[in-house]
């Protein structure tokens, strides 16, 4: 019993250190605890330079807190008992939580540098003016795949992937709105088809992809396809560069029949606080050099077109990720569809995924 | 057990050993990498631990998260080990299976399911997310957990030695502590060293509890997916690694010196 | 005086039950009730019955749960034993649950860059002159690295029973002309059931619903419980079908406590 209470009081004697601890380190990074801004957003997607520099032009401190989905943001939002100012939904995403009442408009007046967007970037179906949301990255789907096995510029149509050729050689993203997108795509449909009969017929050619689809993943892919697990997969642009940047024999493709474009949003959540601390903030990353900076370190394209001219050329000029306007005019961007039809979509696919 | 056998044994557990650890070398093998990722090794390098003692976000991150870890799994060794002596003492062999279930429902539950029901109970009793609810659910879900490496070692206590220090004239609480406390004490161990695990483990439940600033290192490690892990979280898994290996090995030998000179103690008073 | 005494003690854990373990059980149970629109129906009940894809799904988990449990006892319960026979035994069961506490999403990456087609197994393949093997998306890595998630939480309730066991057992078995084996099968394993038992237990129930590996290392080839939960939680937001499976395994969960504790209770009678 003595031994059980000397432990005891050693375990709360170091808990106390580490909450000392903790707080010192939080401190050190600038929170005072009162100008403050809570930015809830993807993790490690914001340049940690950008924080600091906010915090010394402004005097507010940013305190970021992480999700690794857009559905889990949402159910965090939406149940509350947070006080986040800023988070990042993608495309139908915001418009999931403009229709169920979640976000804030923007007030116009008080922003400044909206100009420096791209006219393709803006007025987007998710979010007709801009009423809510200001795009913070965006990028594509597409495939990629290693010149090691597939000739360069050989592979360049979502019909490819159903060749027999590339048997047990492709690995997909475990998205079901993605998967079904591509195969929609190359029946000439639309991504946001809700139509029945066109959805059964994607599932029955999706099922004749099985014996060429090695696995379904979700952000491992990128892992995976560095290492040379597979020579083909189907992924967003954004994690397409990352595995790129790892192994120089990745090429990414979108393909010209048309593809998903996506966009990831700054929007101001119901939960928010600190308003003059929002505007400070969207304002800073408005400016062409600070979105250029977050571009560089992100490693994705940005919708700041002042910005995208700051980035070195090498950037400018990769179509891979920033491609040509007639690509971009085929681009398609999700929808938020109703309940009962993203449950058809999710179905669907997970019987392919069973049949696989 | 003979000569050859043990050494068969030894040999076994190399391996086993071996396999255990392979991963957990190889990640940290991949933190002196001058690489940004896991994927190809590019030469020695300590900028990554340099990076990581530059973050002071991800240190406070990873000292509430070990802060968080060893008070769930106190107060929930605590509590796990009452509950585990009424499920041990509960009468009929019908209660003992209801209470057995119901304790295991939150192992079986999947952790979405478990961190969503959780925010809906803390969101509709107004309890603020962040630090307390966090600390809660883990000592929830570390319970159960407990309770299964507790109760074995009592359902093994013979109810003689019970009766015998009854007998004896020892009162509930002697016999709690100087009797049942003692015997089942390696399970009391194990389960708070299991309850550690599943609160470092968890992320699912963290996730959906937490708010207002706090994070642990699950959370942010499962975030920071979609980006690409940098070797950073490598570095810092690293050193909490050694750093727990040492704090074993000391407390190993802490424990056993105390309880070597107890032995030595103890042999004095019978030769007096 | 004894009563009250007992009742304050067992107060914390009756309170965590209700608060922690009822109250969110009841509230499944009631969302399990509910469709995709807020409507009351049964129809998430008779979808999952009636639908061969949950079914496949439920026989799926059920048998990779088991796999996983017997390829961990299998390993585990020799580990245990030899442990438990060693000079500073507690500090070697300390070493076998250390890996645990590193965060399982490293730990898959790392077991990636082992496995995969250009990884460190197949570098060492190739260097003795094997060619390079497709090791990851199989049934097999999966079994296995889910059984090296589940070792420790096997071998530790095992190593417990066994140092329970006092010398003198063994002795006696041995003067009784008992052979190795016999002493192993007839005393030490008998002894240790509620050991194995609990083991069973710690890593049967959790594998039941496990999705993360299956994803990970098994690419989605396997799918279980745990990945429709998943679906249904986070990518439909149909909470009311994620429900009505977390009842499915909960169901589930009970009748593999009552298999393997009736046992006990068959041999405590004898």
């Amino acid at each position: 019993m003595k031994k059980f209470l000397i432990a005891f009081l050693v375990l709360m004697g170091i808990c106390l250190g580490l909450s000392v601890g903790a707080q010192q380190l939080t401190k050190s990074t600038g929170d005072t605890g009162s100008k403050v801004l809570n930015l809830y957003n993807w993790g490690d997607y914001i340049a940690p330079t950008l924080l600091t520099k906010f915090q010394k032009e402004t005097g507010y401190h940013v305190n970021v807190e992480t999700f690794d989905s857009n559905e889990a943001m949402y159910t965090k939002i939406k149940q509350g008992g947070t006080s986040y100012d800023l988070t990042v939904p993608s495309d139908y995403m915001v418009q999931k939580m403009k229709a169920d009442h979640m976000l804030i408009p923007l007030d116009k007046s008080r922003l400044t540098g909206m100009r420096n967007y791209g006219h393709s970037f803006m007025n987007k179906s998710f979010d007709p003016g801009n009423r809510y949301s200001i795009p913070y990255f965006w990028g594509t789907l597409g495939i990629i795949y290693n010149d090691q096995s597939i000739k360069l510029g050989q592979l360049a149509h979502w019909d490819q992937l159903w060749d027999s050729k590339y048997r047990d050689d492709i690995m997909l993203i475990d998205s079901a709105r993605d998967i079904m997108g591509f195969t929609l795509i190359s029946q000439h449909h639309s991504v946001n088809t809700t139509n029945t009969p066109e959805l059964l017929a994607a599932r029955d050619k999706l099922n004749k992809l099985s014996p060429n689809v090695k696995a379904i993943v979700a952000d491992e892919i990128k892992m995976y396809m560095a290492e040379g697990e597979a020579p083909i997969a189907v992924d967003w642009s954004g994690e397409a560069s990352e595995m790129m940047s790892q192994n120089s024999h990745l090429h990414y493709v979108v393909p010209t029949e048309g593809s998903n474009m996506w966009f990831d949003n700054l929007v101001i959540p119901k939960t928010a606080k600190h308003f003059k601390a929002i505007y400070a903030f969207l304002n800073f990353m408005n400016q062409p050099k600070n979105a250029a900076q977050n571009a560089e370190y992100i490693g994705y394209a940005t919708p700041n077109t002042a910005a995208f001219k700051l980035l070195p050329k090498s950037v400018r000029d990769d179509k891979q990720f920033y491609p040509s306007q007639k690509v971009l005019d085929k681009l398609e961007v999700y929808s938020n569809l109703s309940p009962e039809k993203v449950q058809q979509y999710n179905d669907l696919y997970l019987e392919f995924k069973m049949h696989h | 057990m003979s000569n050859q056998s043990s050494k068969l044994g030894k040999l076994y557990i190399i391996i086993v050993f071996a396999l255990l650890y392979i991963p957990i070398i190889y990640l940290i093998v991949y933190s002196f990498s001058s690489g940004t990722t896991m994927a190809n090794f590019n030469g020695f390098s300590l900028t990554h631990y340099g990076e990581l003692f530059h973050d002071n976000r991800l240190l406070a991150i990873f000292l509430n998260t070990i802060l968080i870890a060893l008070l769930s799994s106190v107060f929930s060794t605590i509590i796990g080990t009452l509950g585990a002596l009424g499920v041990h003492n509960a009468k009929k062999r019908h209660s003992r299976q209801t209470l057995l279930s119901l304790n295991s429902i939150l192992l079986v539950s999947p952790d979405v399911i478990m961190g969503a029901s959780f925010l809906i109970f803390f969101t509709s009793l107004k309890v603020p997310l962040g630090f307390w609810s966090v600390l809660l659910s883990h000592i929830a879900f570390e319970i159960p957990i407990v309770v299964l490496m507790v109760l074995p070692r009592l359902d093994e206590m013979s109810p003689s030695l019970i009766n015998a220090a009854t007998d004896l004239g020892a009162t509930a609480g002697q016999v709690l502590s100087r009797v049942i406390l003692p015997f089942i004490q390696p399970g009391i161990i194990a389960g708070f060293f299991m309850a550690i695990t599943y609160s470092l483990d968890d992320f699912a439940v963290t996730f959906f509890v937490t708010g207002n600033g706090f994070t642990t290192l699950s959370v942010e490690i499962y975030s920071r997916a979609r980006q690409g892990i940098s070797l950073e979280i490598n570095a810092l898994a690293g050193i909490m690694f050694i750093f727990s290996l040492i704090l074993v090995i000391v407390y190993y030998f802490i424990e056993n010196h105390d309880q070597s000179t107890r032995r030595k103690k103890d042999k004095l008073e019978v030769t007096k | 005086m004894k009563r009250s005494f007992r009742a304050m003690f067992y107060t914390p854990y009756f309170l965590w039950l209700a608060l922690f373990v009822i109250a969110p059980v009841g509230l499944i149970f009631y969302y399990s009730f509910f469709n995709i629109r807020h409507q009351f129906t049964f129809d998430n009940y008779a979808t999952f019955f009636s639908s061969g894809t949950y079914l496949t799904m439920t026989a799926n988990s059920v048998l990779y749960a088991f796999l996983i449990t017997l390829i961990s006892l299998v390993i585990s319960y020799p580990m245990a034993l030899v442990i438990s026979r060693l000079r500073h035994r507690d500090l070697w069961i300390l070493l076998v649950i250390l890996p645990t506490w590193i965060n399982l999403l490293l730990k898959a990456y790392a077991f990636i860059g082992l496995l995969s087609h250009d990884g460190l197994v197949n570098q060492l393949f190739g260097l003795v002159g094997i060619p390079a093997q497709h090791m990851l998306f199989t049934d097999a890595s999966f079994i296995l690295v889910a059984s090296y998630i589940q070792i420790p939480f096997m071998i530790l309730p095992i190593y417990n029973s066994l140092t329970d066991i006092s010398d003198s057992y063994i002795k006696a078995s041995h003067d009784l002309g008992a052979t190795n084996w016999q002493t192993l099968t007839k005393v030490i394993f008998p002894m240790t059931m509620p050991g194995v038992k609990s083991g069973i237990q710690i890593v049967f129930i959790p594998s039941l619903s496990l999705f993360m590996l299956s994803r990970l290392i098994g690419g989605n080839k396997i799918i279980t419980l745990g990945t429709a939960v998943e679906e249904h939680f986070l990518t439909t937001m149909n909470w009311g079908m994620g429900s009505t499976i977390g009842v499915v395994l909960i169901i589930a969960m009970v009748i593999a406590m009552m298999l393997t504790n009736t046992q006990r209770k068959r041999r405590r009678q004898a």
